[in-house]
């Protein structure tokens, strides 16, 4: 028993220590929970995309794909000239998903050769990777544009006609304009979300009750386990006066909902197909697979371009959420943050699930949002806060990289 | 079969660094027929390379020990820093404010290069990585340290509160202390500071006579192939602590070196490009992610540097507005960096 | 062309780098037919498996000479996945499962059975979904087949060692086109019950008239199981025999057997039987491939003790585990004093040294010189090579690089310096390097572990001269592991066989081939089947196997051409 205690503890340390940093941090915040809780809500919905096309990556075993900041480079390229040439509303976003795309493939293509080469240190190939290629795309739009590439745009570019500025705003009918199709409002269809959750586990357990895989006793707990918490919420949607705040605080932009879904179910469907059969038996062994006649790098390179893809299309969700960008800048963090959410939501380098995103996303973000508040209630200066956010995603990783690294070193393989 | 010469001779100074070097020899004839202030150019030239001879110094003995390129040489610098904060704020100045800067770091780089090599010996083959968030988590932390810290002395305080400063100069303290020493004025603008550049061949010197040494040759072997290390008696593990923790020491006494070159301690997030910085000059030296020596040091910080100093005024020429020295820095790092990396994964 | 046979090799000749490894080798085997390979290593099953298979290597070094004919048609395989499809499979020594995948999608690995659907209609086969249930069943049946209760859900790594065994072989028994199977050393993890379950199923395939082609050492297993049994050595067929007319006495002999030529046997010396140099009691060594399993052995100051041994059996661990490279436990004395176990400092300081059978990884720093390498042993056990100038204590480089020239002297080293990187040298110089490395540290015993691996007959000699003069001049005490037996007759003293991770018996140079065969495949003598040769079958119109008279004893070529020049 306590053997699988210690288990369950050594596989999710990273998720544990954030709950309880987050409930601590939120206390010390004085914050109110509908304002969290709408800040995160709006942070889950635009950030889902980056960290969904880590899992991939994961499984195919090349490790966490830090060099998915291409693919949100090829969104900002295609939402450069889409600005440029005025297109507007949700037209416009779709054009920049079809540019972006078979650039996301080029460069998807050209990082996974790059990783074919560096077998066993893709993690930092792909950083540094992020790094050039944030040099060539300074490059470009910095110096190139206007120059060498001919193009005249006052309202986007630098007014000595050289480079694109530094903040690029999107036409106002762009900004938001996956958002704004179809907005409501939390407190009233909370009952829907809860009651389909519901609904879903009670055919899961069904199921599984009939299929009785190995282990199906711990899966029927869990799925038990999920259902009383569903339970436990509909309760307090109902008579809880914090939480019902919240609900009418917070609105969900449902085509983005609508998104998260799909791609979600995309990335699960891919891995059940005979692809991400493949996927997973490279991840496992490089060696048995290509014996078996897999074409080991090709399918690593399949891998990394359906992440630099996802990459893409979730910047491009990122971006219209927030409404601006920095042209410059705002694909720094890119590879930092989603990494650090899929870590803390569970992941390791060798395992990554959905699920995973999904909680790490709002156990990150909800840190991310309460750190400087609690550091200017608890210590009069927020900058504290600010620091802490920072030392809290890179030690995230950090501790996360270690412990995984340093535990499969002990584990015998079969 | 010349051409065959050619081709290997190419081959094993790799097409990268012959495009750097072919780029700092176009800079160089170009540089006096953009009317810019040649002999200035130099001096500044001058300073850069010693500035970072002792940081680029500090990778040597991480990649011959096997432990890879020192990512985390952030967690030297911070050492260094350290040492300097406390020296300026018990208000020491002149040689005796830097040297003891450099003997309270000390210390503090050893056992942080003992405590972190540890580390490192349990995640053997991630080590690059590990390091990269390691520096990045440690430099985060101690921009919580640098606030919060006591600090007595006006100057190194925020002017409103507690905490170290951003910044923190070090004019009438030991500005170019050593930069100064022994200099020699060829012309008004074209000067060679001696005391920077005799630090710097000394701490190589003894580098060198370090790794002629029975340890040093015991470190080198652990890191070429640890099986036959410890075939014969080397305990592999132990080598790498020793090479981390003589790269910690590099780091801490090379911050203080570089700082009282520039003028400033740079506190915060300043640490976070020292790594990148140093590793890319070995690399373009001629180091790989396995081997390096002290030749690969000095060429290396002096084409680095050169090209960095020589291409912002040229930069500046050509595009007046705009950040293109900071786009090639960026590029050339990370470009070399990159090929280190590939070549590193071909001989797998 | 189709004479009723499922493969036929005609004359496969292959070379490696000018070794010729594949003398003209040429088998028959019908469906159905259960044919054993037989030999020492070296003999060249494995290459001619290679071939078969259309392997990589070698396709990348020259190819190969001669025909191979599969069912019926002239083939030119070039590639493993193109071997399986038309039909041949291989169930290696090393499993090739996934852990996390269950039995199923083990059996069906790249091979699974798909189900169109949206997705694959627009982007491809590659992303159809896979069919869960019929690929159950599929695994169902082939493990029924075996004879196996298990459940297909399961994942693999749960399972214990031998039963992955047998989900390789339900994995190629699914193959539906199956026509021949080769077995390399199956039986080599099983325990006893497991292995005869494994030669009860190895019959059954070949009732459902699949081909199979068993390679193994352990005597008593091919005379149960196989129908013919072809004997190489050398990289030549020395004999095919249908199982009838033989016996393990004399597949024993035959495997080993060169022909005993008194020139290249040992001179017997006298040495104090009491005056033991190094004592092994009980020696237990981890070493992946080559464990030992509770040795022990007595080495007599100043002689030459031979290891040897087949493949995989323990030889080898022998000397990794005393000098601490590999986990080991056990007692060893030298001199009468305990020596550090699991601590190679203090194995070496005791004067003991080691040329290991891993050149590349274990002998060598490939990109440092030779006169570094030749050093760097003595300088961190002996502390030679240094000199103290004031504080500091230097490498004296003078004196490193006059004791490397004098090596390279002494040794023949091919080099153009002794600053010359040793990843330059061929093998043969390489380990000459290694040789020197080892004698640097002065050693009162020496271990050599394949001394003469991969080095030309040239070299051979020199390097075994030096080391019996090495014995016999400076009184040197060597331990020789070699899977040449021939070798080791030639130097030894005495030979001592390690089967099965232990001590199976030790064996005077000139000690009959019958009795070195017997103990390397840990085979005893049965007494129903005959040494007697049978009747020549006068009927058979083709070349068939051959009886025991006419196969045997091939000239030893190495001793010919020495004794023509």
């Amino acid at each position: 028993m306590t053997g699988q205690i210690k288990k369950i503890w050594k596989e999710n340390v990273v998720t544990l220590v954030f709950i309880v940093l987050c409930l601590l941090g939120f206390a010390a915040s004085g914050q109110t929970f509908s304002y969290v809780f709408s800040e995160v809500s709006s942070r889950l919905f635009r950030n889902f995309g980056l960290v969904f096309s880590l899992v991939i990556p994961v499984i195919a075993g090349i490790g966490l794909n830090f060099g998915i900041v291409l693919g949100a480079m090829a969104a900002q390229a295609a939402f450069i000239f889409v600005t440029h040439w005025r297109f507007q509303g949700v037209a416009a976003l779709v054009l920049v998903a079809l540019i972006s795309t078979p650039l996301s493939i080029l460069f998807g293509w050209l990082l996974g050769k790059l990783f074919n080469k560096t077998k066993g240190q893709e993690m930092i190939t792909g950083m540094i990777t992020g790094f050039f290629a944030n040099g060539i795309y300074q490059l470009f739009f910095l110096v190139l544009i206007g120059t060498l590439i001919p193009m005249k745009d006052d309202r986007i570019m630098i007014y000595n006609g050289i480079g694109i500025k530094d903040t690029l705003k999107f036409e106002d009918s762009v900004a938001n304009a996956l958002d704004n199709i179809w907005k409501v409002r939390l407190d009233r269809i909370y009952w829907v979300f809860v009651l389909l959750g519901m609904v879903c586990l009670g055919i899961l357990i069904w199921k599984t009750r009939e299929e009785k895989a190995p282990g199906y006793r711990n899966r029927l707990a869990v799925y038990g386990a999920w259902e009383a918490a569903l339970l436990v919420v509909l309760a307090l949607c109902l008579w809880n006066g914090d939480v019902q705040m919240a609900l009418k605080f917070t609105s969900i932009p449902m085509v983005p909902l609508i998104l998260m879904v799909l791609m979600g179910l995309m990335v699960n469907i891919v891995l059940k197909t005979k692809l991400g059969q493949d996927f997973r038996a490279i991840g496992t062994s490089q060696k048995v697979a290509a014996a078996s006649g897999i074409d080991v790098d090709r399918t690593r390179i399949v891998a990394i371009i359906l992440s630099t893809i996802l990459a893409a299309w979730g910047q491009i969700i990122f971006l219209q959420n927030i409404g601006n960008f920095n042209t410059y800048s705002s694909h720094e963090k890119v590879s930092l943050f989603a990494v650090a959410a899929i870590l803390v939501g569970g992941a390791s380098t060798r395992k990554a699930t959905v699920k995973q995103c999904i909680i790490g996303i709002i156990l990150f973000h909800t840190l991310f949002v309460i750190a400087p508040l609690a550091g200017k209630a608890l210590l009069n200066d927020a900058a504290y806060g600010e620091y802490f956010r920072e030392a809290i995603s890179y030690g995230v990783i950090t501790l996360s990289l270690v412990l995984h690294i340093s535990s499969r070193k002990k584990g015998k393989r079969v | 079969m010349n051409n065959r010469r050619v081709k290997q001779f190419v081959a094993a100074i790799g097409v990268p660094r012959l495009i750097i070097m072919g780029y700092l020899l176009i800079l160089l004839i170009a540089m006096p027929f953009m009317g810019l202030q040649i002999e200035m150019l130099y001096t500044q030239a001058f300073g850069r390379i010693g500035m970072y001879g002792v940081l680029v110094l500090a990778m040597l003995p991480a990649i011959e020990s096997g432990i890879k390129m020192n990512m985390a040489l952030p967690l030297g610098v911070i050492c260094g820093l350290i040492g300097g904060v406390l020296s300026l704020d018990w208000g020491f100045s002149g040689w005796m404010g830097l040297f003891l800067a450099v003997l309270i770091s000390i210390p503090i780089a050893v056992v942080v290069g003992i405590l972190y090599g540890m580390l490192l010996n349990k995640i053997k083959g991630s080590e690059m990585m590990i390091a990269t968030y390691t520096g990045y988590t440690a430099v985060a932390i101690m921009c919580i340290v640098w606030m919060a810290m006591p600090v007595n002395n006006a100057e190194v305080r925020w002017p409103q509160g507690n905490g170290v400063r951003n910044i923190v100069t070090l004019t009438g303290k030991y500005e170019k202390i050593l930069d100064h020493f022994l200099e020699i004025r060829i012309t008004e603008e074209l000067v060679i500071p001696t005391g920077l550049f005799l630090t710097v061949a000394l701490a190589c010197f003894l580098m060198w006579l370090f790794m002629r040494s029975k340890t040093g040759i015991m470190m080198k072997t652990a890191g070429s192939n640890p099986v036959l290390a410890e075939a014969n008696g080397i305990s592999v593990d132990r080598m790498r602590i020793l090479g981390m923790t003589l790269s910690s020491v590099l780091g801490a006494v090379g911050i203080i070196i570089y700082s009282q070159s520039y003028g400033f301690y740079q506190f915060y997030m300043a640490p976070l490009n020292m790594a990148f910085i140093a590793v890319a000059a070995i690399l373009i030296g001629g180091a790989t992610v396995g081997r390096a020596t002290v030749f690969h040091v000095i060429f290396g910080t002096v084409l680095y540097q050169s090209i960095m100093t020589f291409t912002l005024p040229i930069a500046n020429v050509i595009m007046p507005e705009g950040t293109l020295s900071e786009i090639v820095r960026i590029i050339i790092q990370n470009g070399i960096i990159l090929y280190a990396l590939t070549k590193a994964g071909e001989s797998q | 062309m189709d004479d009723g046979y499922i493969l036929q090799m005609e004359d496969i000749e292959k070379e490696y780098y000018g070794n010729r490894v594949l003398k003209g080798i040429s088998l028959k085997l019908k469906p159905g037919e259960i044919m054993a390979l037989v030999g020492e290593n070296g003999a060249g099953k494995s290459t001619l498996m290679n071939v078969l298979f259309g392997m990589e290597q070698i396709r990348n070094t020259g190819g190969f000479r001669g025909r191979v004919i599969f069912d019926g048609e002239e083939t030119h395989i070039t590639s493993p996945r193109e071997a399986m499809e038309r039909g041949i499979g291989m169930v290696h020594q090393e499993f090739m499962l996934l852990p996390g995948f269950t039995i199923t999608e083990n059996i069906k690995l790249n091979r699974e059975i798909l189900k169109p659907n949206l997705l694959s209609r627009v982007f491809g086969k590659r992303l159809s979904g896979l069919d869960h249930g019929t690929m159950k069943a599929d695994a169902s049946r082939s493990l029924d087949r075996i004879g196996l209760e298990l459940a297909e859900n399961e994942t693999v790594d749960g399972l214990p060692v031998g039963f992955m065994q047998f989900v390789e072989i339900a994995r190629e028994i699914d193959k539906t086109n199956m026509k021949l199977i080769v077995f390399d050393e199956p039986t080599a993890v099983l325990t006893e019950i497991e292995a005869q379950k494994l030669l009860d199923t190895i019959e059954m395939i070949s009732r459902e008239g699949v081909a199979v082609i068993f390679i193994s050492h352990k005597l008593d297993e091919i005379m149960q199981v196989s129908d013919t049994v072809m004997v190489m050595r050398d990289g030549e067929n020395v004999c095919t025999l249908r199982k009838e007319d033989t016996s393990v006495g004399q597949l024993a002999e035959l495997m080993v057997g060169r022909g005993v030529d008194a020139g290249s046997i040992a001179q017997k010396r006298s040495l104090d039987n009491d005056d033991i140099l190094l004592s092994i009691r009980n020696l237990q060594v981890d070493m992946p491939g080559e464990g030992v399993k509770g040795l022990s052995l007595d080495v007599r100051r100043g002689e030459i003790l031979g290891l040897g041994g087949l493949a995989g059996q323990g030889k080898i661990g022998v000397s990794n585990g005393v000098l601490g490279i590999y986990p080991t436990e056990g007692e060893i004395l030298f001199e009468g004093e305990p020596l550090p176990m699991n601590h190679p400092l203090g194995v070496l300081k005791k004067r003991i040294a080691f040329v290991s059978e891993d050149r590349k990884n274990v002998g060598l720093i490939l990109e440092a010189s030779i006169e570094e390498n030749i050093a760097v042993g003595a300088l961190r056990v002996n502390d030679r090579f240094l000199k103290k100038t004031g504080p500091f204590t230097q490498i004296n480089g003078k004196e490193r690089r006059k004791h490397a020239e004098q090596m390279v002297q002494d040794f023949q080293i091919k080099c153009v310096s002794t600053r010359q990187k040793v990843g330059d040298l061929s093998g043969g110089n390489q380990q000459k390097v290694c040789m020197a490395k080892a004698l640097t540290m002065e050693p009162k015993l020496l271990f050599v572990s394949e001394p003469t691996r991969g080095i030309d007959i040239g070299a051979k000699e020199v390097l075994l001269d030096y080391l019996v003069k090495l014995n016999r001049e400076q009184g040197v005490t060597i331990v020789m592991t070699s899977s040449e037996l021939k070798e080791l007759r030639s130097v030894c003293d005495r030979i001592a066989i390690v089967t099965g991770g232990k001590l199976e018996g030790i064996l005077e140079p000139d000690s009959p081939d019958l009795e070195f065969g017997l103990m390397m495949s840990g085979a005893r003598m049965e007494q129903e089947f005959s040494t007697e040769p049978v009747e020549n079958r006068g009927e058979s119109v083709e070349k068939g196997p051959d009886t025991p008279e006419t196969c045997g004893k091939i000239p030893d070529h190495d001793t010919e051409r020495r004794r023509q020049e």
